[in-house]
């Protein structure tokens, strides 16, 4: 990028609440029901019907400032966003705008090991709009309502971000943190988390701003990082040829890598806010902040640290491993079971078994092996029943799922040798079968000795105990 | 058997003197007859004897309630399950609601009989009946002036008999401005006290269903079933929902009235100030002190209500936009040809007038001098009303500056429209209760008593104006051509 100039992102993350029921009415909030079973007279916004407040993403909403260590407001109020769409029910958003209930916060992201802390400016509950459906209705639009009415939490972040990559950093570490906190199921294609990010660009060393543009509804890791390099391009090449940035709204077509402009700022609308008066002030008293703060899991930033406090892993595998909450749990139940050592489960975990769930395609939470027989596993390891390299075998009979580590040993026989009988009468006709080899050892080329190791192996198919066969082979070759 | 009150009719289905079937059909009847006053948007004959039937049978297993058997109507702002539910306005000319607000559902809870939907101006929105999508309802005391409004059908048809009893609503005054005007007892209660559920909303801050009937006790009775908590209403109270019947006969003995001397001062008719003169003295007589007090904040209820009211309303009736029910327009050219012809076609003059005025005060640049000052003038009252409830028991005084007016008087001249809630209005910004109880005539027109209590001192104003009604016979009289 044209180093003469400085990107200024700021990003607003939508992410959906995972209630049960909608945040102003009892309906349900599960996604993909045939087109509007999931709205109900509250949804459709029928005249008469009135709004009452979900206690649960109020809750969720507390959790989240909580873990982003910000202000929970005492007293907050909801307002209605006036603007007439067909998918948007009653004409109006219920949101808030003065007193929203999350205010000054932070996170803390990581870009090529360097940390940042970026500035979290409010988040605040508000509903979602349904949905319009294009094609298929002879020239007309579809409206789908069954989104209409699920809680969503808008997580505004101070302009801090200086490239597309710590916006993708902040975006990952956004959703890493609400599925760890249990408040929203990430799933982007469904539309559970989704940002909008307001992109400017100044020459470097200028203090004020430029004109920003707002992309529109990005849904991906990979659109945020294109669409905003996209956008950030577009700008510089733009005034560097005598042009000027105007505030507008652009919208991302991921099929095209392009942002298209959908309305400028004297196009957009006068939302009118005012606050509903259908709904009371959200009251937030300390009692209830110190339940939440009780019932508060433990971050991603906590566990990480734990991790490498209590089990001594290393940066790499503590990161990968407390990247899901359902990860880190895995991992935990392993150590707990197994006995093993942490860093052998680590390994396990983040090497074998992660590579096979990526191969497969699969979550931690769907892993055909299950915590308790990969413990199984580990710990005929560590008590040397088995070797590391036969475990390895094991582990892909154990990945068909039917049966446990001690089933597939015993019946495939796998069980390590550690009769010194048996392994002693193995070294003694491979030293005889070799002896140029023990020659060569014993004039001094250590090397020759893995040969030994590996022909003693061979010959019991991997049985025998490694450590033991060591130490045998070097008294009788001295 | 249409001048009989709620609890003498409840006797007779009991004593068998007659069936709720014949008392209903004999209303119905009756509705028929009087087809001319324009009371009524729908009749739903067919349910009403249903009801009757039902109500029959349940007086028979002698498990029924006060109201179970009695014909009422409901104003036609309350949705209700089946039936057209209008608002008084063509934009609903064609909704059939598909459920029943929670003021419905209880007195269907309480088997009373709905003899229909009654008129009203167009979402509530007018003082004379005359917006109404559905025509003027004319005033039965003379059939050439207004009913008031915008509960104009209720206060009709009760002061009529096409209905022992109706529901209203009141957001200005649109309760107890008619009642005043059709010579009937209006209770508008707390903010909070009746749910708004299923109510269409007008401006959602002070909205508030009440009983419009011809007695007070009657309109405790109605009350009884109206009131309480509802948890699909945020804004209703969760407070305990006294007996209203039990403190009635309480005496006045001691009783502290306050008399805002800006109730009696320029605009205020002189024939309807003696009538309400002469109505204070009455209660003196029972009982009562009366002291002048001031509330200075009142002068600028109106335009204070003539920001917040069309603020609310412009939000409230976006939902009126021809994609899912309603009013559409033929054959849009595109959306925007959608929204503004459907909404253009489906509202009438003065709704439009409201949005316009709500949508204005709301905009960037003009809330905080409008929307926001309006607010604060809203506190102001308030605190007005706060202050005088500490020092008086309740205040009295009119309910409107003059009787009911000529059919096509005022329509044309919005200012002077508004100006006929004066007494009123402030009411609905302070949420607190207020009745009109029928207090005499000027030149042959009835007049209404206001009488104004503090926050869910309901029972307190029907104990007074049942106590004014014991040694009054105003509201038993009935209008020529209707007894």
């Amino acid at each position: 990028m044209n180093s003469q100039w400085e990107t200024v992102i700021g990003l607003e993350i939508h992410a959906q609440l995972a209630t049960k029921s909608k945040i102003f009415s009892g309906a349900s909030t599960a996604y993909g029901a045939e087109p509007n079973t999931q709205a109900c007279a509250v949804d459709l916004g029928l005249p008469g019907v009135l709004p009452v407040l979900n206690e649960e993403a109020v809750r969720m909403a507390v959790v989240f400032g909580m873990a982003v260590e910000a202000h929970i407001a005492p007293y907050s109020v909801f307002a209605r966003k006036n603007y007439f769409y067909p998918d948007l029910p009653k004409g109006y958003q219920i949101s808030q705008m003065e007193l929203p209930i999350v205010g000054i916060g932070h996170l803390d992201i990581d870009v090529d090991g360097v940390n940042k802390r970026i500035g979290i400016t409010r988040a605040h509950l508000e509903e979602d709009a349904g949905k319009s459906l294009h094609g298929s209705f002879h020239g007309l639009t579809g409206i789908d309502l069954n989104r209409a009415g699920t809680p969503l939490l808008e997580i505004v972040s101070e302009p801090e971000m200086s490239s597309a990559k710590e916006a993708v950093a902040y975006m990952r570490k956004m959703h890493e943190l609400v599925r760890y906190l249990g408040i929203c199921d990430g799933n982007m294609q469904e539309g559970s988390f989704r940002c909008d990010a307001n992109v400017s660009v100044r020459p470097k060393g200028q203090k004020e701003f430029g004109t920003r543009a707002e992309i529109k509804n990005i849904n991906s890791f990979r659109f945020v990082e294109k669409a905003i390099n996209h956008e950030v391009e577009r700008q510089i090449e733009l005034i560097e040829s005598g042009g000027k940035v105007v505030q507008e709204t652009r919208l991302y077509d991921s099929d095209k890598d392009e942002t298209r402009s959908m309305r400028s700022k004297e196009e957009a609308n006068d939302y009118r806010y005012f606050p509903d008066p259908d709904l009371l002030p959200v009251l937030i008293d300390e009692d209830f902040k110190a339940q939440i703060k009780a019932q508060l899991p433990e971050l991603p930033q906590a566990k990480k640290q734990r991790f490498k406090d209590d089990y001594a892993l290393d940066e790499e595998n503590a990161t990968l491993l407390t990247s899901s909450r359902q990860l880190a749990d895995y991992f935990e139940t392993v150590v707990k079971e197994s006995g093993c050592v942490a860093k052998i489960c680590a390994n396990w975990v983040t090497g074998d078994l992660l590579a096979a769930l990526n191969k497969a395609g699969l979550e931690i939470t769907d892993s055909p092996v299950s915590h308790e027989r990969l413990a199984g596993l580990l710990k005929r390891i560590s008590d040397d029943t088995i070797s590391g390299k036969i475990a390895k075998q094991v582990f892909e009979e154990l990945w068909q799922g039917t049966a446990t580590a001690d089933q597939i040993i015993e019946a495939k026989g796998l069980k390590q040798i550690t009769d010194t009988g048996a392994i002693e009468a193995i070294i003694d006709k491979i030293i005889a079968d070799n002896l140029d080899q023990v020659e060569q050892y014993r004039s001094g080329k250590d090397k020759v000795f893995g040969f030994f190791v590996g022909q003693v192996m061979k010959e019991m198919q991997g049985k025998a105990n490694p450590g033991e066969v060591n130490k045998m082979l070097k008294d009788k070759l001295k | 058997m249409y001048n009989k009150t709620i609890a003498e009719l409840a006797k007779g289905l009991r004593s068998g003197e007659f069936s709720s079937v014949e008392l209903t059909s004999a209303f119905l009847d009756r509705i028929k007859q009087h087809r001319s006053l324009n009371a009524y948007i729908t009749v739903t004959e067919d349910l009403a004897l249903q009801q009757a039937k039902a109500a029959d049978l349940r007086l028979a297993t002698g498990e029924a309630e006060l109201l179970t058997g009695i014909p009422m109507a409901q104003k036609d702002i309350f949705c209700t399950e089946g039936v057209k539910t209008s608002c008084g306005s063509k934009m609903l000319d064609n909704f059939i609601a598909p459920y029943n607000a929670t003021v419905v559902a209880k007195f269907n809870d309480a088997g009373a009989v709905m003899l229909g939907k009654l008129n009203m101006d167009e979402f509530a929105m007018g003082s004379s009946n005359e917006t109404s999508y559905y025509g003027s309802v004319k005033n039965p005391w003379d059939t050439h002036t207004v009913p008031g409004g915008s509960s104009g059908g209720s206060a009709a048809a009760v002061a009529a008999r096409l209905a022992v009893c109706a529901t209203g609503t009141d957001t200005g005054g649109s309760i107890r401005q008619p009642a005043a005007l059709c010579g009937i007892t209006g209770l508008k209660p707390t903010y909070g006290r009746v749910s708004r559920y299923g109510m269409i909303a007008y401006a959602s801050s002070l909205d508030q269903g009440g009983p419009m009937t011809r007695s007070a006790e009657d309109s405790a009775i109605m009350l009884q079933t109206m009131a309480g908590f509802d948890d699909k209403d945020s804004t209703s109270v969760d407070l305990p929902v006294p007996d209203y019947r039990a403190g009635l006969s309480n005496s006045l003995e001691g009783l502290k009235i306050g008399l805002p001397k800006e109730f009696f001062g320029e605009g205020l008719n002189s024939d309807v100030a003696a009538t309400i003169e002469a109505a204070i003295d009455e209660c003196r007589k029972l009982g009562a002190t009366v002291t002048e007090i001031s509330m200075p904040s009142l002068k600028l209820a109106i335009p204070a209500y003539y920001v917040i009211a069309p603020a609310e309303c412009s939000a409230n009736l976006s939902r009126f936009d021809g994609v899912r029910f309603g009013y559409r327009c033929e054959n849009p050219a595109d959306l925007t040809d959608l929204y503004t012809r459907s909404r253009g076609e489906g509202f009438g003059k003065e709704v439009k007038r409201r949005i316009l005025m709500g949508t204005y005060a709301l905009s960037a640049g003009y809330y905080d001098a409008y929307y926001i000052k309006a607010q604060k003038i809203r506190r102001l009252i308030s605190e007005d009303f706060k202050r005088a409830l500490s020092e008086v028991d309740v205040m009295m005084g009119p309910v409107t500056p003059s009787t009911a007016f000529g059919i096509g008087e005022k329509i044309g001249n919005p200012i002077e429209m508004y100006l006929s809630d004066i007494y009123t209005i402030a009411i609905n910004l302070a949420g607190v209760p207020a009745m009109s109880v029928p207090a005499g005539f000027a030149k042959g027109l009835p007049v209404g008593l206001q009488i104004i209590g503090n926050y869910f001192a309901e029972d307190k104003l029907l104990n007074i104006a049942h106590q004014y009604q014991q040694v009054t016979d105003w509201h038993l009289r009935i209008p020529k051509g209707f007894e």
